[in-house]
């Protein structure tokens, strides 16, 4: 056997014996969309004219991108989401409840094994938990939706091996952001990649998640890691689904092998207007920022928050900054609240955000002014993605998004731990 | 799809390369305008303001290599569709994207970009399936659409191929023929 992880799980949902650049028709696991693509999913649903989806224990809406509504517009989706789930007794997560990339590994919908279709391009978050997981858009979950199957074009895989020791104040964002810039973000297109090595092994599955969640920042149609004992734990504490771990074999076919050392890896930032656009924060250090925004499906998790918590704890936020918090789920806030984190976000004069993607999106809170500069945790950086073409976005790490609201300009957070 | 020949003229985007989703349809008109005529008139509003406003049915949108990165937005080629854009001409495209404008039956042509100007006359042979550039007098070597993606265009997307064959048992034959 010379198989990868991708080639391993597409054929056993398939049925069929595949390699890479085969195509075959698969039995999805579990699918889902949000609020920004579920409007046109249920248009497309309704007119293939069935009258039934495949499996409702399968599937889920999840409203997070734009909520609660900041418009009229959006009401009228949300209505209609709201509308579509009660007919077909499909399970919604309303406003408020997290960020879908949060939500559906937290909630236990996918396991180690599952192939799973979301409409949203960062779906491949799950490969964190060795889990096939791709984006896809509306009409293509719709497809889904109706037979419980889609096509999928059997990928080649880039194995990535990162080894070494992350040093102090350096992050799986860090490593991400960094692997990005190198392999750039047509580097991957329609590629898995395999993401291995001590480094890898040593992080927590949050910090995991990371990585997974931004391998679509270089074109990859998933992000995968094996299932070890930390994945294990923590899909026995989060899922009641039988997991089915896949690893690939020792003689699996690689287009391509990157070798990564991270233990002289500095904090990394992501310039505008393009997250492969990736340099040291050393190296542009000094630029004033106006707003510096942590959560989202990228960094938004409770390990995240305890980051910036330690570090704001004994500090101010510079007085000429926006630090706007918004935790990735109803769990995570409730967690920080008991854990003093919220109070002391709020006493400091953050402001913090009901669970869900905010600002990320440019579509409600947070929008920036003409001119201004913002960094953030999130996994994009294009021209107005945070609501104003004329604003400009770095990505970093939470703890450099954190150093640099206390200085008022980017800052490697190092110093600070 | 027709089968006539498709006469525009390449509209090419700057920056060419890289061009996402965001920048074909900003997010902030995603959750405000739900037709797809209506959010025609605001394509590439970000990195050129004026694009939607010259732009004319027919017309050719020309970028470079990943075009159609980034957010899975279906409103995407949704808008592009609602443009009258006869075919998106790139280097190559990024995967969400490509599912997306196959499905719906816009036409997407991988091709050497670098040799088309802005304002370059195109004419698209559908039955032979060859790209000429007038201005320039000279043809430019596509790449071949896969057999999957002929039969959505066929059938006018996903969603009619799947009205037309019953769901995906058709496509798993015609698949493994192909």
């Amino acid at each position: 056997m010379n198989k990868t992880i991708a080639e391993k799980i597409l054929s056993d949902h398939s049925g069929k014996n595949l390699k890479n650049g085969d195509i075959a028709i698969c039995d999805v696991d579990f699918c889902f969309g949000q609020d920004g693509t579920s409007s046109i999913i249920i248009d497309s649903f309704e007119k293939l004219g069935v009258n039934k989806i495949f499996d409702k224990s399968k599937f889920c809406i999840v409203i997070d991108h734009n909520s609660p509504s900041p418009s009229i517009g959006t009401s009228t989706i949300h209505k209609k989401i709201r509308n579509f789930t009660k007919k077909y007794n499909a399970k919604l997560y309303d406003i408020g409840v997290g960020v879908c990339h949060e939500l559906v590994p937290a909630m236990g919908h996918v396991t180690a094994g599952d192939l799973v279709l979301g409409a949203d391009s960062h779906t491949c978050t799950y490969g964190a938990i060795n889990v096939f997981s791709t984006g896809v858009g509306s009409t293509d979950l719709a497809l889904t939706l109706a037979t419980g199957k889609n096509w999928f074009k059997v990928p080649e895989t880039i194995k990535v091996i990162a080894s070494g020791k992350l040093p102090k104040g350096v992050y799986s964002k860090d490593m991400i952001l960094n692997i990005i810039g190198n392999i750039s973000a047509g580097g991957a297109t329609y590629k898995s990649v395999e993401f291995s090595g001590g480094a890898i092994s040593s992080l927590s599955v949050e910090a995991r998640f990371t990585i997974s969640n931004m391998t679509v920042e270089m074109g990859a149609k998933c992000g995968i890691m094996e299932c070890d004992d930390k994945t294990s734990l923590w899909l026995k504490k989060h899922s009641k689904k039988k997991s089915r771990p896949v690893s690939s074999d020792k003689n699996a076919n690689y287009c391509d092998v990157r070798e990564y050392d991270v233990s002289k890896l500095e904090p990394q930032v992501a310039r505008p207007h393009t997250v492969d656009n990736v340099c040291s924060v050393r190296e542009i250090k000094g630029v004033k920022i106006d707003q510096a925004y942590l959560g989202t499906c990228t960094n938004g998790r409770m390990e995240d928050l305890v980051i910036a918590a330690n570090i704001l704890k004994n500090r101010s936020l510079h007085p000429g900054v926006r630090f706007i918090v918004a935790p990735a789920s109803k769990m995570i806030y409730l967690e920080a609240l008991s854990k003093g984190i919220i109070d002391l976000f709020v006493k400091k004069g953050a402001v913090v955000l009901a669970p869900g993607c905010g600002p990320c999106v440019g579509t409600g809170g947070g929008i920036l002014g003409d001119g201004e500069v913002a960094i953030s945790s999130a996994n994009r950086n294009f021209k107005g993605r945070m609501g104003n073409p004329n604003a400009f976005i770095y990505l970093g790490s939470p703890a450099t998004v954190t150093a640099s609201a206390i200085e008022g300009k980017i800052t490697d957070p190092r110093k600070y731990l | 799809m027709t089968t006539q020949n498709i006469t525009g003229l390449a509209r090419r985007l700057e920056p060419f390369d890289n061009i996402n989703t965001d920048y074909v349809i900003s997010g902030r008109y995603k959750f405000s305008i739900q037709d797809p005529k209506e959010l025609a008139k605001h394509i590439f509003e970000d990195i050129n303001p004026d694009f939607a406003k010259k732009f004319k049915n027919g017309d050719f949108v020309v970028g470079g290599y990943n075009f159609g990165c980034g957010s899975s937005r279906e409103q995407a080629p949704q808008a592009l569709k609602a443009s009258g854009v006869s075919a998106v001409l790139a280097k190559d495209f990024a995967r969400i994207f490509y599912r997306n404008a196959f499905n719906i039956g816009l036409l997407l042509i991988e091709c050497d970009t670098d040799e088309i100007d802005e304002g370059d006359k195109l004419t698209l042979d559908m039955k032979k399936f060859k790209l000429k550039n007038v201005t320039r007098n000279m043809d430019v070597d596509i790449k071949p659409i896969p057999p999957l993606m002929q039969i959505f265009l066929k059938d006018g997307g996903a969603i009619g191929h799947f009205k037309k064959h019953g769901g995906f048992s058709r496509l798993d034959s015609t698949v493994n023929n192909s």
